[in-house]
This record gives structure tokens, C-alpha cells and sequence, in this order.
């Protein structure tokens, strides 16, 4: 049952954070959308890691700790590039 | 240690070495250039002695283990980008200088790495990781050349690489959720269609698309590509969008075999097919060079889907291997001809400052060799004979015609003179009377590299493609 | 690796490398280059000779490389194949002297050079081509070899011409490559094999192998200038005067024919292309583009355009003997590929020695010009002579067996168009020799470049034509000797109907 409840809320999450990715222009609400979705996919990782088996599976977990990594450098390479656009650009 | 560990570890400590030392950095990357390459040749002397390769790394195994594997589309790949990146190093040894090239070396090895790390991912997760490394590394060498353009654009592109890959990432999940695997040969045995499936298919095809730059979502690629610096250009085009396509492929023949329907082969292709026809009248329109390249990438890649219905109406056998090997061949031929054309305009556009095609004239004359890199990438694209494109697309036609598939026909010759056409427009420029070229190169390590790339696309792949046969496991009689 | 093997490949690689050196070539080693030029066409002229000698003995020629399965390049000698190498290299060799002449002071030299050269290796390459798909491949070589020598001069007009001449012939290449592609698909690997390879097709493809007749036939006949494909040719014509001379003599009609004779004999197959209806298409397009083509050289002043329209006509000689059924029109036909091939040439080297000699463009300018350059204007006569049919020129054997096959066929009204085409041949020379030969000549010429010497033009000029000019005597002469071009064809026919 709590496998399907955090299942089923990663899936919303997912979906609520791909329409605001989609929806909204500026770059800081896409990239918490991003994040977002992110977070929805590490949820149902986490869900699926303690189904039925006597001890969790490790394999979602290191799913989930690589995957909050990439996210967290794909985070700071984006606000890089905004801070050098804001920079160059003379209304700044 | 194994070349497969080697393959990917050695680009990867280059990276690192040029990180720490950025005051070599240039002679650095050319040695971890030169070393990444020999080790990509003992995987594909490996692979052809053998067929197929896999190790664990450090001994662990698959599930927590990072598990590595090749064969011959993996090799095939492999060696492409060994021979580009080659070439890239070369050219970008002399393009960049100072703070650029501290820059350029390490996030061009570590894209490298990415990229054969790609190629030879066993499992999804793996292949998840190195997709995210690859398109963080291309974003940010995008952005090297400075200008608010090139930001903006590598922006643009890295959200919509971040959007594919978390697309992947669900597909992943969704599919661990089913299976408890992650390794690509065990899911695969245990898949059985049904709506998870069908769900994990559509959201990780999906987000590849979108980094392969498949119509409509090609959007992101002209100004990306366009506003690269011109090496940087070249392994973009060549190399990162080949890179999707490549997974895609795997995907679709070895994964989701079973599930894949008439349906979803006919969306690729008439995809596919759009693309070939917009892309090519975009790049038949666009007044700068590097433009009219970035266009010419959308069309190629739409040549590529237009397999998929043709693998869908043909038996397993001679046919389909031929079918395959006529893909890959393609794939390579756009690689090696698309990275010539782009470090070729990088030289024309360092010469007179602009890569302005109406204004091409006298610089074009002034390059011989340029002129001619020109020429034979435009012939490989436009998949004249001798080059290897002519032969994919023979047997693409020829596929065609045995499954009495007619529209893609009209599609691919359209397609074929549309690309004459702004092939020529371009060509056309370098016929002035004045001045007269005093030889035929005139700086050897820009133009030498580019015109290898492009006799290799326009010549090599198409004399001497047989070997690719026995290496894609395909007909017996291909030697 | 033996002899038989390499031999086909060496003919290629003759002109290949040669041409590939002259573009590394500096501008001003005009000896280099010469050396690299003159060494290529010798050399390829003596192979050639061993082939001649061997294919007569029924030796069997055949160089191979697989590029996918199935999918094989061939090069192999039969006789017809023999019979334009042999054409196009000793043509080649007279054209590299007079284009030294002709664009040795001019810019851009080593591009000229090279790519005349790799245009030689893709014409042989056709006529070597064992199967269709390398016949395609050397064909589409050939289009992007010639495009640059006919862009050469980088002139506006020049590179329009070269833009039409590139649409025309990469649209008839498409054409080309589908009906290939589609016959490959039907029938497996389409070998060239004397008599037809299609019998075994059965009749309820027969519609389909009409239609791929018409693709094939479409691709060949832009660059073989059927009516209403031959919209490039004049066009081309401001390219540098070795250039028009090598395309409308050697390389690029005659690829054309070349390909309409293979198609037809080699391919489907006398029997059964008559059999399909398809001679009379061929027949019926090839005299429309006689007639059309003579007819519009009546009313061109400029000396070169009316020398297109000429070849436009003159070319579909050859695919009117390929239309008629039996083995005296093939001898008329084939026969005219060679006999077209000297005269044109003759006439083209002439109309560039006057426009470089004396800055003649125009056929209005040519009162007198006998008197001022008597030898080139004596070779032009040869040619515009032999052209109009009038014995014991070269031109007159190839009417006389076209006619001949066509009494023997019942084919009479193929007489009609021979005798209308020839008072049409007859109406566009005559007044050119009459104004050259009996007109008062003006007081000065339009541009005097060349002051008369010892010779009325510089050497390398006056040679070529004086040399093919008496080629097309012999030709007409010794027509009846072994080895000439008509006792070869007549072995080419003889070959094909398996007499």
C-alpha cells in the first residue's frame, strides 16, 4: 500500500513538474520544475526498492543518489550559463 | 586491463590531467586524444576476432556492479568517433589558444569519455549516466565561444537534454519496477508487451528523439550547432546527436523488439521524412554556412528514420542485416562528412571573419584544399557515388522497392536533390577567375584534418564498407 | 592478382592518379604538369592497345571489388566496350595537347588540369562498367567531374551554364539511379551480358520492366540530349573550347549513348525491347531530336551554339541505330559513336582556334577566314563535310549502313528522316564554308591575339584538328581495313545477334 501511495505520488510529481517545465518561461521555475520531476522519479525508486523482500533492494538506492547528483551538477551548469547571460547583457 | 575499461578510463584521466595542469593542456589532450584512440582499436580488433566483448569493472558484478560490453554496432561507433575525435584534436590543437584551449581540452575529453562510455554501457542505468555526462559536456562546450548567442543557445539546448534524459530516466524506472533488471540482455529476455512496456518505450524513444534532434524537435540544434565554435561544431553534429541515434537503435532493435508495431515504425518514418524535406529547404534558405550545416544535420538524421518501417516490413535475415548495415553505414558516412564540412568552414570563417555564403567568393578560391573538403563532404551528403551514403542509400531504395514501400522513395530523392542543391549553392562560389591559389593547402593542420574526414566520408566508406558486413554479423558472402 | 585482373583497373588509375598529383601541382610548374598530363594519356594509350589485342584474341578482362552484398564494381573489357576506351583515350591525348595550347597562360591551371583528367577516368570507367550499378556510378562521377570544367571560367554566364548543366544531369541522375535500383530490385544484379540478361523475367512484369525503360532511358537521355532533355547543352557551351570539345566529342553525350546502346543490347535486349515496344519510342524520340536538333542550328549565329544544336541532332544518330531491329543498324549505329566522335572534335578545336586566333565567335564573322588560317578552315571543312554525309568522309559510312539496316528492317521511313536531316546538315555548313572560303574578308578581324607567324596559330592549336580531321578521312577511307572502327563494329554486331 505505501509502495503504491509513494509510487503513485512520484508519478504526479513527475507529471505536475513536466507541465510547469513546459508552461512556464523563466529559467528558475524551469529549473525547479526540472528538479521536481526529478524528485517524483527518485520517489518511486524509493518506493519500489522495499517491495515484498525480507531487506530493501540496494539497487534503487544507488540509482537514486547517482541521479540526485547528476541533477544537482545539471542545476549549477545551467545557472552558470544564466549568470553569463545576465553579465553580457547591458539592460543586466 | 581490458581495452573496454581502458576505452573509457583513459579519456576520462586525460580529463582530469588537463584539469589540474591547464598550462599543458593542449599537449595533454592531444596524448589522452591519441591514447583513447589506440584503445578504441584494440576494442575493435577485439571485437572482429571475437564478435562480442563484456567485462565487470573492479570485479563487481551486475546489479551494483558497472558492467561494459561491445559488438559490432558499438565497435562501428567506436571507431568512428575514435577517427573524428582524432581529427578534432588535431585541428582544435591549432584553432584554439590560451584561455579556450584550458577550457576546450578538458570538457572535450570528458565528452569523449561520455561518448564511449555510451557505446559500450551494458545496462540502463549506465547509459543514463553517460547520456547526462555527455550532454552536460556538449552544453558546455557550446557555450565556449563566449557570445551571448552561443549561451543563450547551449541554455536552450541543455534544457531540452535535461527534459530527454529525465523522459529516459522514467522509461528506466519503469521498466526496473517491471523486471528487477537493469542489465539490457536480461530485460530484454524477460520483457512481454503490455502498457508498462509500451509506457517505458514511448518515454525513453520519446526523450532520445528529442536529443537526436528528430522533426519537430529538432528546434535547439541550428542555433546550438550554428554558434559552437567550428570543432566543437563538428563533434556536436558528428558524434553527440549519433550518440542518441545509436541508443534509439539499441532500443529498438534489441530491447523493445517485440513490442515495436507497424504504428510507432511508420511515426519514426514519417518523422523522418519530414525532416529530410524541412530540414533540407531550411538549409537551401539559410545565409550562413555554419547554418546551412546545423540544417543539413536535421535532414541526415531524418534519412535515419526512415529505416524503421523498412526493418518492420522485412523478414529477419540477408535482407534486414543488409538493411542494418546500410543504416550504420549511413551513420558513419554523415559522421565523418558533417565533422569535415564543419571544421572546413571553421577555416573559412577564421580566414575572412564571416561565413557569410554570399560573400564566400574569394576565400574559397583562395583554399584549395578547403574548397575541395567542401566538395566531398557535399558529395557524401548528398550520397553521390564513390562515397559511403550512396551505397546506405542503394540499399535503403532497394529495401523500399522489395517491400513495395513507394512513398519513402519519393521522399529520399527528393531529399537527395534538394541536398544537390544547397551543396551546390554553396560550391558555386568558389569558381572565381581571381585570384589563383599559390598550391594546394595553405595551413596544413587546420585543412589536412578536415579533408582526411571528408575523403574517408566521400571515398573510403564507400570502396571499401564490406568489412562492416561480417562485423554487423550480417551476410555470410560480405567479404 | 594477374594481368586480366588489373588491366581494366590500370585504364582507370591511368588518368586517376595523374590527376589527383596535377592538383598538388604549383601554378607555375607548367612542365610538372605537362609531364603528369602527357605520361597519363601515353601510358593509358599503350594498356589500351594490349586490351585491343587481347579482347580480339577473346580475352577475358575483369577487375572486381565487392562494396556490400551483391553489390559489385566491375570493370571488364568487351568488345563494345573497347571501342570507346579506345576512342576516349586517343581523343583525350589529342584534347590534353590542344588545351596546353589553348590554357596554359590562364589562372587556375592545376584545377583545369585535374579534374580534365579525372573526367577522362570516369568516361572510361563507364566504358569499362561491367553491370548497371557500376555504369551509374562512374556515370554520377562523371557529372561532378565535369561541373567544375565547365564552371571554370567563374564568369556569371559560366556559372549559370554550369548550374543548368548540373540540374539537367543530377535530375537525369536520379532518374537513372531509380530505375536501376528498381530493375536491381526485380531482377538481382543486372550484368551486362551480350544479347540481354532480362529473358528469364516473366510477362506479368513486363509492364513494370517498360516503365524502368522509361526511367532508365530518362536518366540516359539528358545527358545523350534527347529532345526535350537537351536544354543543358547549349547552355554549357561557355565552357573553355577543350572542354566543349571533350564533352560534346567523348565524355558526356557519348556516356549517354553509350549507356542507350548498353541498356538496349546488353540489358533488355534486342528481342526483347522490340518485343516491349520499346524501339519504337526510342526510334521515334531519337529522329524527333534529329530533326529538332538541326533545325534550330539553321538559325544560330554563334558558332559554337550552332555546333550544339549539331551534336544535339547528330548524337541520336547512334540511339536511332539502337531503334531498329537487326545487326547492319547496330553497325550503323555504334560505328557513328567513334565517326561522330573525331568529326565534332575537329569542328570544336576549329571554332576555338578562330575565336583564340582571331576573336571569331560568330559564324558572321567568318567571311574570308579561309584565306588568313587555310589549314584550320580546310579541317573544319573535313568535319562539317563528313558530317553532312559526303564520301569518303568517315560521316557517309554511317548514314550509308543506318540506311542499309533500315531497308534490311523495313524501315523505310527512317530514310526519310536520314534524307531530311541531311539537306538540314547540308543547310547549316554550307554557307559557313561558303563565307569562309569564297567571302571578300573584312578589313580587320574582331581581336586579332595571334599575329600570323610561320604558322597561322600557335602549334599545339593547329595540330590537334589537322590530326583528327585526318582521322576522319582514314576513317572513311579505310573503312574496310582490320581494326578500323567499322570492322571492329561490325565484330561488336556480330557478337551481340550471336552470328
Amino acid at each position: 500500500m505505501t509502495e503504491l501511495l509513494f509510487g503513485g505520488a512520484g508519478i504526479l510529481l513527475f507529471a505536475m513538474g513536466l507541465w510547469s517545465f513546459l508552461v512556464h518561461e523563466p529559467l528558475l521555475r524551469k529549473l525547479i520544475a526540472f528538479n521536481v520531476m526529478g524528485s517524483g522519479v527518485f520517489h518511486i525508486l524509493v518506493a519500489i526498492s522495499e517491495r515484498g523482500a525480507l531487506r530493501p533492494d540496494p539497487v534503487p538506492h544507488a540509482l537514486v543518489l547517482t541521479g540526485i547528483v547528476v541533477a544537482v551538477s545539471a542545476t549549477a551548469l545551467a545557472l552558470a550559463l544564466d549568470r553569463r547571460l545576465d553579465d553580457e547583457d547591458p539592460d543586466g | 586491463m581490458d581495452s573496454l575499461a581502458l576505452a573509457v578510463a583513459l579519456p576520462l584521466l586525460a580529463a582530469l590531467l588537463a584539469t589540474v595542469w591547464p598550462a599543458r593542456a593542449t599537449l595533454l589532450g592531444l596524448l589522452g586524444a591519441l591514447a583513447t584512440a589506440a584503445a578504441a582499436l584494440m576494442v575493435i580488433t577485439e571485437v572482429w576476432e571475437h564478435g562480442q566483448l563484456s567485462t565487470a569493472l573492479g570485479g563487481w558484478d551486475i546489479p551494483l556492479g558497472i558492467a561494459l560490453a561491445a559488438d559490432g554496432l558499438s565497435a562501428a561507433l567506436l571507431a568512428m568517433t575514435a577517427l573524428v575525435g582524432l581529427a578534432i584534436s588535431l585541428y582544435a590543437a591549432a584553432y584554439f589558444d590560451g584561455r579556450q584551449a584550458m577550457h576546450f581540452w578538458p570538457l572535450w575529453l570528458l565528452l569523449w569519455t561520455a561518448l564511449n562510455g555510451l557505446f559500450l554501457a551494458g545496462d540502463l542505468f549506465n547509459l543514463y549516466v553517460t547520456l547526462e555526462l555527455l550532454g552536460l559536456s556538449a552544453v558546455a562546450l557550446g557555450a565556449l565561444g563566449g557570445d551571448r548567442a552561443a549561451v543563450a543557445a547551449s541554455l536552450r539546448y541543455l534544457l531540452v537534454s535535461l527534459l530527454g534524459s529525465i523522459s529516459y530516466l522514467l522509461g528506466v524506472v519503469l521498466l526496473y519496477t517491471a523486471h528487477g533488471s537493469l542489465d539490457l540482455a536480461r530485460v530484454a529476455a524477460a520483457l512481454q508487451p503490455g502498457p508498462v512496456a509500451a509506457a517505458a518505450m514511448t518515454l525513453m524513444i520519446g526523450g532520445l528523439t528529442m536529443k537526436a534532434a528528430l522533426f519537430p524537435l529538432h528546434f535547439w540544434l541550428p542555433p546550438a550547432h550554428a554558434s559552437a565554435p567550428a570543432p566543437v561544431s563538428a563533434a556536436l553534429s558528428a558524434l553527440v546527436v549519433k550518440a542518441a541515434v545509436y541508443l534509439i537503435l539499441r532500443l529498438w532493435l534489441d530491447l523493445f523488439a517485440p513490442l515495436v508495431t507497424t504504428g510507432a515504425a511508420m511515426l519514426l518514418g514519417g518523422l523522418g521524412a519530414a525532416a529530410v524535406i524541412w530540414g533540407s529547404w531550411r538549409a537551401l534558405h539559410a545565409e550562413r554556412l555554419k547554418l546551412l550545416a546545423a540544417y543539413s544535420t536535421v535532414a541526415q538524421i531524418g534519412y535515419l528514420f526512415l529505416f524503421p518501417p523498412l526493418f518492420q516490413a522485412t523478414p529477419p535475415g540477408p535482407g534486414r542485416d543488409d538493411l542494418l548495415a546500410a543504416l550504420v553505414l549511413m551513420i558513419l558516412t554523415h559522421g565523418f562528412a558533417k565533422s569535415a564540412l564543419f571544421l572546413a568552414v571553421g577555416v573559412i570563417q577564421k580566414r575572412s571573419g564571416h561565413d557569410r555564403i554570399a560573400e564566400l567568393g574569394g576565400t574559397a578560391q583562395r583554399l584549395p584544399a578547403t574548397t575541395f573538403t567542401l566538395g566531398l563532404a557535399g558529395i557524401a551528403l548528398i550520397g553521390l557515388p564513390p562515397s559511403g551514403s550512396f551505397t546506405g542509400k542503394w540499399l535503403l531504395l532497394n529495401g523500399a522497392f522489395a517491400s513495395g514501400q513507394w512513398g519513402w522513395i519519393l521522399v529520399i530523392l527528393t531529399g537527395t536533390l534538394m541536398t544537390a542543391a544547397y551543396v551546390f549553392r554553396v560550391l558555386s562560389r568558389a569558381f572565381n577567375l581571381e585570384p589563383t591559389p599559390p598550391g594546394f593547402v595553405t595551413d596544413a593542420r587546420t585543412e589536412l584534418p578536415a579533408l582526411l574526414l571528408a575523403a574517408i566520408a566521400a571515398i573510403g566508406l564507400g570502396l571499401a564498407a564490406a568489412p562492416l558486413w561480417p562485423l554487423l554479423g550480417g551476410g555470410e558472402d560480405g567479404t | 592478382m594477374t594481368l586480366d585482373t588489373l588491366l581494366p583497373a590500370a585504364i582507370v588509375f591511368s588518368s586517376l592518379v595523374p590527376g589527383l598529383l596535377i592538383f598538388l601541382v604549383a601554378e607555375e610548374s607548367h612542365r610538372l604538369r605537362i609531364l603528369l598530363n602527357l605520361s597519363g594519356a601515353l601510358v593509358k594509350l599503350l594498356f589500351v592497345a594490349i586490351m585491343i589485342w587481347g579482347v580480339y584474341h577473346d580475352h577475358n578482362y575483369e577487375s572486381r571489388l565487392t562494396l556490400a552484398p551483391g553489390l559489385d564494381l566491375v570493370l571488364q573489357a568487351d568488345a563494345l566496350s573497347v571501342l570507346f576506351v579506345t576512342l576516349s583515350t586517343l581523343l583525350w591525348l589529342v584534347t590534353t595537347v590542344y588545351a596546353i595550347g589553348y590554357l596554359e597562360q590562364t589562372p587556375n591551371r592545376s584545377r583545369f588540369f585535374g579534374f580534365f583528367s579525372l573526367c577522362v577516368s570516369s568516361t572510361v570507367g563507364i566504358a569499362l562498367a561491367g553491370n548497371l550499378f557500376t555504369f551509374l556510378v562512374f556515370y554520377e562521377i562523371l557529372t561532378l567531374t565535369t561541373y567544375p570544367l565547365v564552371a571554370h571560367r567563374g564568369t556569371p554566364e559560366s556559372i549559370r551554364g554550369a548550374r543548368i548543366y548540373l540540374i539537367y544531369t543530377l535530375s537525369g541522375g536520379v532518374l537513372l539511379l531509380t530505375g536501376t535500383v528498381w530493375l536491381h530490385a526485380l531482377a538481382g544484379p543486372v550484368t551486362f551480358t551480350q544479347g540481354g540478361m532480362l529473358g528469364a523475367v516473366p510477362t506479368e512484369q513486363h509492364g513494370t520492366l517498360i516503365a524502368i525503360f522509361v526511367l532508365l532511358l530518362g536518366g540516359l537521355g539528358v545527358k545523350a540530349a534527347l529532345v526535350p532533355l537537351h536544354g543543358w547543352l547549349p547552355e554549357s557551351m561557355v565552357a573553355p573550347a577543350p572542354v566543349s570539345a571533350l564533352l560534346h566529342a567523348v565524355a558526356v553525350v557519348k556516356a549517354g549513348a553509350f549507356g542507350i546502346l548498353r541498356v538496349v543490347y546488353d540489358v533488355y535486349g534486342i528481342e526483347l525491347a522490340d518485343a516491349l515496344g520499346l524501339l519504337t519510342l526510342l526510334g521515334a524520340l531519337a529522329s524527333a531530336t534529329i530533326l529538332y536538333g538541326s533545325l534550330r542550328a539553321l538559325a544560330q549565329d554563334g558558332l559554337k551554339k550552332r555546333l550544339a544544336y549539331s551534336t544535339v541532332s547528330q548524337v541520336s544518330y547512334i540511339a536511332l541505330g539502337a531503334s531498329i531491329l537487326g545487326p547492319v543498324a547496330t553497325v550503323g549505329g555504334v560505328v557513328h559513336l567513334v565517326h561522330q566522335g573525331i568529326m565534332k572534335i575537329t569542328l570544336f578545336f576549329c571554332a576555338g582556334n578562330y575565336a583564340e586566333t582571331l576573336g571569331i565567335h560568330r559564324v558572321s564573322q567568318m567571311d574570308g577566314v579561309g584565306r588568313r588560317m587555310p589549314w584550320t578552315t580546310l579541317a573544319f571543312s573535313v568535319g562539317a563535310l563528313g558530317m553532312i554525309g559526303l564520301p569518303p568522309i568517315a560521316g557517309f559510312v554511317s548514314k550509308w549502313y543506318l540506311g542499309l539496316g533500315a531497308v534490311t528492317a523495313e524501315a523505310e521511313w527512317v530514310l526519310v528522316v536520314l534524307g531530311l536531316s541531311t539537306l538540314l546538315n547540308a543547310g547549316y555548313f554550307l554557307p559557313i564554308l561558303y563565307r569562309a572560303w569564297f567571302r571578300p574578308a573584312p578589313e580587320a578581324w574582331p581581336e586579332e591575339h595571334i599575329p600570323p607567324g610561320r604558322l597561322e596559330t600557335m602549334g599545339t592549336l593547329l595540330w590537334p584538328p589537322v590530326i583528327t580531321a585526318g582521322l576522319c578521312l582514314i576513317a572513311g577511307l579505310l573503312a574496310e581495313a582490320p581494326f578500323s572502327p567499322l570492322e571492329w563494329t561490325e565484330l561488336i554486331a556480330r557478337r551481340e545477334y550471336g552470328l
